[in-house]
């Protein structure tokens, strides 16, 4: 059985936030008399994650998803609660927890801006104590997975997003890090730098057997790196599982594509009562339970003639963003 | 469930041949990176020059009518304005690409990529940035120096040279400690431009001798925000008038300084909660 690289055990933390009334009336008190509130914005959480897991953060803007990640690799003291990465308590971020983590921020970045990215790696490796020969082997090796050998030599300000996000990962990655912490890593990339960005991770975790954890607006993200999601909702966790289970459990319907001969047809099966989700001349979507499909099928089948028949699974985007606003999943 | 803090290997000790390392890669990335400007170096030295030149005319305006000020003639006091002008050159060839960018960090939350590096973070951020044009003011502060050394007839020898290089070295630390608190108070206060902008005016005011304040500013340069220290005794070491406690009083309040902004920064790291992403 692998061993948890990840403990968290009643974890909370707390943020004291100040809060301002509209207008200039509510500027003015802001600035003499500031009202601060203590909001517990994550609550009592625990969980575990194994060795080479790929964990995924679901939840809403300010659900906590972020707060969660920066308190396991140490960058803000947790409130309450215990803690543990690979051992250590990471907010003490001693050298050899630091050598064993990344983070990789989607909307922030680390690379010297007027200089090829070649040399912010070669600074990396240094403050990673590496060997020179070592950190040219590792550069061509990430620079090859990420297929961004070209642009190593060019200045980072003349980067498109896509090949800067790459070079973030590779300077993230020099040191070859256990524990990756990735929040919103495709955040504003194009349908295939995100494509590329995934299959990368997803051979990364292969060959290191690294530890991921992954917060992520964009659903494919979650569906093609992540086995299993943890649900954040107000700083509390509504589901932890396997994702797949996940979408069985909320959605328990599927969508039947039912594309009639004849707008008669058509036309007799609105009528039979079915949830129509959308009508399209001959072409008709219903949604059915999924206990229902074999009988709802022999009915259709029985009563009409028709062209063609699709069984879909509702868009996970849609799901997903259903159970991110309910309390429990 | 075990949790707690492993100690493997590491023993905390500097080790120094990497510190050593990573400092002459941040030197060779900061002037790769200026060098990208060739303009604005240029820009950068002729206003480095044009600088010291206002300051001595300045000076020479306040000694047309009299020999001296405060006790000081107009010879000695150019010492002052070279002191000034060899710090007022490192403030703006470390203090001010690094210090200033320490509100940046904590506003933009680009701390936290400081934070996670197996490097301490105090020397990370106060010394990964660097304006060469700052050099060009160092060498012109020298050069004043070994001009006044020449025309005030001072006796060099190394017990001088050991004394005059300790107490510019304490008044760097204590401007860069001072300097540190107060941008580590961004940590609560988020914007604090305009606190490194009053001490940067208190450091012109370094450029006069303390002797030619009134007693009640002197105390107020002295002891709450230690102008004197910076420009005053490093220049009276110059001239031979340092007398041995000021000098040592100078090295402890340097050494002090220098623990509070340390022990303040570690303290106030534990507040930071990183921008909301």
């Amino acid at each position: 059985m692998k061993e948890n690289i990840i403990k968290v055990e009643n974890l909370s933390k707390s943020f004291d936030i100040s809060s301002k009334d509209p207008g200039l009336k509510g500027t003015i008190k802001h600035f003499f008399k500031r009202e601060t509130k203590n909001i517990k914005v994550i609550k009592n959480i625990t969980f575990n994650i194994k060795k080479g897991e790929i964990v995924g953060f679901l939840g809403a803007n300010g659900a906590g998803k972020t707060t969660i990640l920066k308190m396991l690799c140490g960058l803000i003291y947790p409130s309450e609660g215990k803690l543990a990465v690979a051992g250590y308590l990471p907010y003490k971020r001693k050298t050899n927890f630091l050598n064993n983590i990344t983070l990789i921020m989607g909307q922030k970045q680390q690379l010297i801006w007027d200089l090829p990215p070649i040399e912010s790696f070669y600074l990396n490796a240094a403050i990673y104590d590496l060997e020179k020969f070592e950190a040219k082997r590792r550069i061509r090796k990430l620079a090859e997975m990420l297929e961004i050998d070209k642009e190593l030599y060019i200045p980072v300000r003349k980067l498109s997003l896509g090949q800067r996000m790459k070079a973030e990962l590779l300077a993230a990655l020099i040191h070859k890090p256990n524990i990756l912490f990735l929040d919103e890593p495709t955040l504003g990339l194009d349908i295939n730098a995100q494509r590329n960005l995934r299959k990368f991770l997803q051979t990364y975790n292969k060959e290191t057997n690294a530890t991921i954890c992954l917060t992520s607006h964009y659903m494919k993200d979650i569906t093609s790196l992540c086995k299993r999601v943890i649900c954040i909702h107000k700083g509390c966790i509504t589901y932890d599982g396997k994702l797949e289970k996940l979408l069985k459990r909320i959605s328990p319907v599927k969508d039947l594509l039912i594309i009639c001969k004849t707008d008669k047809d058509a036309k007799e099966l609105c009528n039979l009562g079915f949830a129509i989700k959308n009508k399209n001349q001959k072409e008709i979507t219903i949604t059915i339970k999924n206990d229902a499909i074999n009988f709802t099928l022999k009915e259709i089948l029985n009563k009409f003639d028709i062209e063609d028949l699709y069984i879909n699974e509702p868009p996970i985007d849609e799901i997903i963003g259903n159970i991110l606003v309910k309390e429990k999943v | 469930m075990v949790y707690g803090n492993k100690k493997i290997y590491g023993n905390g000790i500097m080790n120094l041949k990497k510190y050593i390392k990573i400092y002459s890669l941040f030197l060779y990335t900061s002037v790769a990176s200026e060098l990208e400007y060739k303009t604005n170096i240029m820009i950068d030295f002729i206003t480095a020059i044009l600088s010291l030149i206002g300051s001595i005319f300045l000076l020479s305006i306040f000694f047309q009518n009299t020999d001296n000020i405060g006790g000081w003639k107009f010879e000695q006091a150019l010492i002052i304005q070279g002191i000034y002008t060899i710090l007022n050159g490192i403030t703006n060839t470390w203090f001010n690409p690094n210090l200033t960018e320490i509100v940046k960090h904590i506003r933009e939350g680009t701390l936290d990529f400081v934070l996670l590096k197996p490097v301490d973070s105090q020397f990370f951020i106060s010394l990964k940035k660097l304006a060469p044009s700052g050099f060009l003011e160092i060498v012109l502060g020298v050069t004043l120096l070994f001009y006044c050394i020449g025309i005030n007839q001072i006796n060099m020898n190394l017990g001088f040279y050991i004394l005059c290089f300790t107490t510019l070295f304490c008044s760097i630390v204590i401007l860069y400690s001072l300097w540190f608190l107060i941008s580590t108070t961004t940590i609560w206060f988020v914007k604090t431009w305009n606190a490194t902008e009053v001490l940067r005016s208190f450091l012109y005011i370094g450029r006069f001798p303390l002797n030619s304040f009134s007693f009640s500013l002197r105390i107020f340069f002295s002891i709450f925000i230690p102008i004197a220290f910076i420009t005053t005794i490093p220049s009276e070491v110059f001239l031979g008038l340092a007398k041995f406690w000021e000098i040592l009083l100078e090295v402890v309040v340097s050494g002090i300084f220098f623990i509070i902004s340390r022990r303040f920064w570690l303290f106030a790291l534990k507040y930071y909660t990183s921008a909301s992403s």
